[in-house]
């Protein structure tokens, strides 16, 4: 993913403000994987990320002029993708968990509720198909807060610093966000692996 | 996880996962560590869950289709295979 950052920041910004469109499709071809990728991650659903990735471009193409480069160009890019997302969550959102359920979420430290080492399963077991798609599901189970946070961070390998521009929070709010986010998710993960260790101590049982 | 020191360790947890904290606060969790198994194995799982979402990240790709759509909707056709 390092790769597509750093080659980001090798577009003629003057270029794009002039809007040369070559320039503009080298962009696209350069950042739609990521972009639809950050789509898929924050609604899990092609069609929702496909609208997204060309909604990102569409504002990137228009507000170009706008761009101050205060931040990187790929930094800017995300916080478009971002937005776009949450604002489709929004509108798309029929989930009963009420606006106090989710400031909850959001803001308390969450003490762990679940003590189980799962450390020891072989990674074979903890990287099978089911074991990500049960990854993928535990993401979405998220917040949409802490889910945006934790997808620029975790998934897409953005700084601190770059989170904090992109979904304009503090610093220290990203941290606390991400700190949540990576709870809440050991506590999805648990659940999950301890029922894969009881299953596999069986089987060994089974074996001897 | 109902001692004082366990608190101390949520509320840093993250912090001393990214290697964030001063020493003195570090040291202190340390030495909580080696006495609560529980805090152990939180942090452990922590920083095994955070390394597995590390470890299965998805190459960015766009399917083709809908690179095909993106760039006709924004009138870019032309320059669809010229890059890649």
């Amino acid at each position: 993913m390092n790769k597509e950052k750093a080659r980001v920041e090798d577009f003629s910004l003057e270029k794009l403000r002039a809007g040369d469109r070559a320039e503009f499709a080298l962009l696209m071809d350069v950042y739609s994987g990521v972009v639809y990728r950050l789509g898929i991650k924050m609604l899990d659903d092609p069609q929702d990320a496909e609208d997204i990735l060309q909604e990102t471009f569409i504002k990137a193409y228009r507000y170009l002029g706008d761009f101050d480069g205060r931040s990187s160009l790929s930094t800017w890019l995300y916080r478009i993708a971002t937005n776009e997302a949450l604002m489709l969550i929004r509108k798309r959102k029929n989930t009963p968990l009420s606006i106090d359920e989710q400031l909850d979420q959001d803001l308390e430290i969450e003490k762990p509720f679940q003590i189980v080492d799962w450390c020891c399963l072989p990674e074979k077991e903890m990287m099978s198909a089911e074991a990500r798609r049960y990854m993928h599901q535990a993401v979405e189970q998220l917040s949409p807060n802490l889910r945006a946070v934790f997808v620029l961070r975790d998934i897409e390998g953005l700084s601190t610093e770059e989170t904090s521009r992109a979904l304009n929070l503090s610093e220290s709010a990203v941290k606390t966000r991400l700190s949540r986010a990576r709870m809440r998710l050991r506590e999805l993960l648990t659940a999950y692996f301890s029922e894969r260790m009881a299953a596999q101590g069986v089987a060994e049982a089974g074996d001897d | 996880m109902d001692h004082e020191h366990c608190h101390l360790l949520l509320n840093s947890l993250s912090d001393y996962v990214e290697g964030d904290l001063s020493e003195e606060l570090c040291a202190e969790i340390d030495r909580h560590l080696q006495d609560c198994e529980n805090c152990r194995i939180v942090i452990d799982t922590l920083r095994k869950t955070v390394y597995l979402y590390h470890e299965t990240v998805e190459p960015p790709i766009t399917p083709p289709d809908v690179k095909e759509r993106l760039f006709a909707r924004l009138e870019l056709n032309e320059f669809l295979n010229s890059n890649s």
